[in-house]
């Protein structure tokens, strides 16, 4: 059991007496782990993070930080620092004065200083730009200055206020595979606040989906990924097909699910189900399968197998994404290629194809009703 | 056809801007011209002469007049430039209601006639029982400036990012701290803008010191005014020349900060 570095208790945050940022969060964050906050704007994970830090006080509840309450501490005294989204360099000190500007409040012995920001510097692979100013850097070296300035001081938790959000695509992958290596080679908690799925599914070990202040889902990125728990935390994080409709009648682990728009479909029964019960379920596109001839249904297998058309088709390279008309409504069905498009049968608009899953491969949700996040 | 028009709005444009700046600038060229003429009287050029520097190089009281605005200029603008800094700071730091009521105060002072701020100077020193002198001088100089090194110093502030403040806070730096090495560091060049703009306000007054001036106590403006009363003699040439030369060459550094901030 590893110790809890930072534990939000019922922390509510009401600004102006009229709007509630964050409502009645509770968080326990482990000692050493990677934290993420994820959910669109406005969702209240960034008042979270700066309520952390020390830039805004609770309305209500209680943050701890190493077992000590922390509320009413000022943020130069906790063991807290901010990699923030504009990176806040000082613009008047070049890169070695900002890495050292902690430990010169600190009035440590320039020998030290000297060491302390060569390491940190060796850490974000700065070296070549320390006499730099943050004018003559480019986006990624800003962030690094940003995270090795945050660093430099040995702060129990790091806090990094949508950290990418700046760079372009490309350098996004990059840093965020230099924000994994530097957070197993320092070893402190890290806790990282994004909109962006992606990025928060590649490197947290569990994520707190958030939605309008509230903590809607927590838990480890495969979790929430496989097992949302409402529809707004499965489109959120990923692409997926809804259905809903009423429990017609549960046969051992599978039940056949009456839906408003592709009429009766097998499901796995991943929780107690009651016949006539309404029901909302999540299926990953990914898998979907997509095909021109019918497939064949083994003995024993429940598969459901619909027929339609091609509705749109996005080639990504490794993968195509296929919307597939059924009816009135539509399936999403992405194809992953792993052979050589010659060798598989090209399925292009227009095309009739069956699409089909095994019913395994869904999962019902636990909250009804949750509203789907639009972009 | 087109071309010609072209051209011809280009001359017009040429012959504004040649009348413009003859307009500002001839009447200067005349007086430093006439610094060096050796007639005694009148316009007419009589030969060059550098006798009216080095006579005014031995008028005592000159000398005293110019270091009493010399005194004055810089103790002045330099109180200003502190009083005023702090004032900026103050006001885009602290979300007040009255914030915008106080900015209008900050600013009225620039548009308020000078005649008028010299007699309301005068009327209040007297009713206070400050005797007129370079103290009085002093306290009034440091009030017009301030207006000035304010608002050079706000407009520094506006484009001041927030978040630094922040990140110094979040890395351990107190109040104090976080004002003394990242706030006036970064307002600098606005701070220096502001205090050579006093300084060159300050020297060259004239109204206000008027009203507050005290026996004994008067500065170049006021000597040259008085010199002036008892027939133009071409040793104010001479002295406005050398008046002009440093004002053009504490706004040449001036420019260099203003710059950096519009």
């Amino acid at each position: 059991m590893k110790e809890h570095s930072v534990v939000l208790s019922n922390v509510t945050k009401i600004f102006d007496d009229s709007f509630t940022a964050v409502d009645n969060v509770s968080l326990n964050i482990e000692q050493g782990e990677f934290f993420s906050l994820l959910g669109p704007s406005g969702c209240g994970k960034t008042t979270i993070l700066r309520m952390i830090a020390g830039f805004e006080d609770p309305s209500s509840g209680n943050i701890t930080l190493g077992g000590k309450n922390i509320i009413g501490t000022p943020p130069n005294e906790r063991e807290v620092n901010t990699v923030f989204q504009n990176y806040a360099l000082f613009p008047h000190l070049n890169v070695f004065e900002n890495i050292a500007f902690s430990l010169r409040l600190r009035r440590e012995p320039e020998n030290e200083i000297k060491r302390k920001v060569k390491e940190m510097i060796d850490l974000t692979r700065l070296s070549g730009h320390v006499e730099k100013m943050p004018s003559q850097l480019s986006g990624g070296q800003k962030q690094r200055v940003a995270i090795a300035r945050a660093l430099v001081g040995r702060p129990t938790v790091l806090l990094l206020d949508e950290p990418l959000a700046a760079l372009d695509a490309k350098l996004r992958q990059h840093m965020l595979v230099e924000l994994d290596t530097i957070h197993d080679e320092v070893g402190i908690t890290f806790i990282y606040v994004t909109h962006d799925q992606s990025e928060a599914m590649s490197i947290s070990d569990h994520v707190a989906v958030m939605n309008e202040g509230e903590v809607i889902q927590l838990g480890t990125p495969f979790e929430v990924y496989e097992s949302p728990v409402n529809a707004f935390v499965a489109n959120f994080i990923g692409e997926t097909n809804f259905f809903t409709g009423k429990v017609d009648r549960v046969e051992n682990e599978y039940f056949l699910l009456d839906t408003e728009r592709f009429g009766k479909i097998w499901f796995y029964k991943d929780m107690d189900v009651r016949e006539g019960q309404e029901i909302q379920i999540s299926l990953r596109p990914e898998k979907v399968k997509i095909t021109k001839d019918k497939p064949i249904v083994p003995e024993g297998v429940k598969l459901n197998v619909l027929k339609g058309v091609v509705d749109e088709t996005i080639y990504l390279g490794s993968q195509t994404k296929y919307t597939v008309a059924v009816g009135q409504s539509y399936i999403k069905a992405f194809k992953q290629h792993v052979r050589y498009l010659l060798d598989e049968v090209i399925i292009s608009w227009k095309d009739n194809v069956y699409v089909w899953w095994f019913a395994d491969d869904s999962y019902v949700l636990r909250e009804m009703g949750g509203v789907a996040f639009e972009e | 056809m087109e071309t010609k028009k072209v051209i011809g709005k280009r001359r017009f444009s040429l012959t504004v801007t040649t009348l413009t700046f003859a307009f500002l600038y001839l009447p200067i060229v005349a007086l430093v011209v006439l610094s060096f003429n050796s007639a005694r009287q009148g316009v007419a050029w009589t030969g060059f002469t550098l006798k009216w520097y080095s006579e005014l190089f031995r008028q005592a009281d000159i000398w005293k007049a110019f270091l009493n605005t010399v005194i004055i200029a810089l103790t002045s603008s330099l109180a200003a430039t502190v009083i005023g800094t702090f004032t900026a700071v103050a006001l885009y730091w602290y979300k007040s209601k009255l914030k915008g009521y106080l900015a209008v105060l900050v600013y009225t002072p620039l548009m308020i006639p000078d005649i008028l701020m010299g007699v309301s100077m005068l009327i209040f020193f007297v009713a206070v029982g400050i005797p007129l002198g370079l103290i009085t001088i002093f306290i009034a100089h440091v009030t017009f400036c301030v207006s000035y090194v304010t608002v050079t110093v706000m407009t520094r502030l506006e484009d001041f990012d927030y978040s630094i403040v922040e990140a110094a806070r979040d890395l351990g730096a107190k109040s104090h701290q976080v004002f003394r090495k990242v706030i006036v560091p970064v307002i600098m060049p606005g701070i220096m803008a502001g205090f050579l703009l006093g300084l060159t306000l300050s020297i060259d007054d004239f109204v206000i010191t008027f009203f507050v001036a005290g026996p004994g106590s008067t500065t170049l403006p006021l000597k040259i005014y008085s010199m002036i009363k008892f027939g133009v003699s071409p040793m104010i040439n001479s002295l406005s020349t050398l008046l002009l030369v440093g004002t053009l060459f504490i706004s040449f550094f001036g420019s260099k900060f203003r710059k950096l901030i519009f």
